[in-house]
């Protein structure tokens, strides 16, 4: 298992840079993580993050029409705020494992 | 480096022909997989493809129950072709389809295009299919961008790294 540091602390990750231990995640660590995907972290997007590793804590499926429908976020906001690959680069910067939902 | 590393799918046109609802879910499980991925989509709706950017018929989609080999009774055994004629099998059929997508958190053809559009996803209708079905643009979802030759959607498929999927 890969380690990489972020704020000065070695978190475990896997190859492609997701965490594979969420409990090691800060909003430091997070800050850090969004300046290397090229997003800048505001409040809203804490809302997204947080809301996101919720959802993972209890065992939920990530899916692009879960966050639709969480009230936190919508979708197309979603895109705008996590440009490119919005469910993989916010998980990333959640600090959590990759989704594998096809929807 | 690898290829697909060096030349990844930065933009896909999908042409969705067939009506049914594993057609047309195949087109926008693909197409909105597409935008979430950050590649750039088009989804182009010919022929009986079309029913799925209708507003009154896109969430009233069926599955053909006669004349596909492939379909299954609930247990596992192949369901016969004259199974499928009884009236009311194939709203039957395709109700329990649409339940077992709603578990997997796949959204109904009109909120899946919403999320589709939502991420940038462009929705096209064949001019020729439209004329022929005597389709307008009021029939189509607000959603599509509008009803096209095939010369434009070839214009608009073009690009660096772009590709055509046809189903």
């Amino acid at each position: 298992m890969a380690q990489k540091t972020y704020a000065g602390i070695a978190v475990d990750v896997n190859d492609e840079g997701y965490f594979t231990n969420p409990s090691q995640w800060t909003k430091e660590i997070a800050m850090e993580i969004a300046k290397e995907e090229g997003v800048v972290l505001t409040e809203k997007h804490f809302l997204v993050l947080n809301y996101l590793r919720d959802r993972f804590a209890r065992g939920e499926a990530l899916s692009i029409r879960g966050i639709n429908k969480s009230g936190i976020v919508e979708v197309k906001d979603f895109y705008q705020m996590f440009p490119g690959a919005p469910l993989k680069k916010s998980t990333k910067i959640a600090g959590i494992p990759k989704p594998e939902s096809c929807v | 480096m690898s290829t697909e590393k060096t030349n990844p799918v930065k933009k896909v046109s999908i042409i969705c022909s067939k009506g049914t609802i594993e057609d047309v879910y195949a087109a926008l499980v693909m197409g909105n997989g597409a935008v979430m991925e950050g590649i750039e989509c088009n989804l182009f709706f010919t022929f009986f493809g079309l029913e799925a950017i209708m507003k009154k018929r896109m969430d009233k989609l069926h599955t053909g129950v006669v004349g596909n080999p492939a379909m299954r009774l609930p247990g596992g055994s192949r369901m016969p072709t004259w199974l499928g004629v009884i009236p009311g099998m194939e709203a039957m059929v395709s109700s329990m389809m649409k339940s077992q997508m709603d578990k997997l958190d796949v959204p109904p053809v009109s909120e899946f295009i919403e999320l589709f559009v939502a991420g940038g996803g462009n929705l096209y209708a064949c001019k020729l299919a439209a004329d022929m079905f005597k389709v307008t643009k009021e029939d189509l979802s607000e959603h599509v961008k509008g009803i096209i030759t095939v010369g434009e959607f070839y214009e608009h498929a073009g690009g660096e790294g772009a590709h055509i999927i046809f189903t």
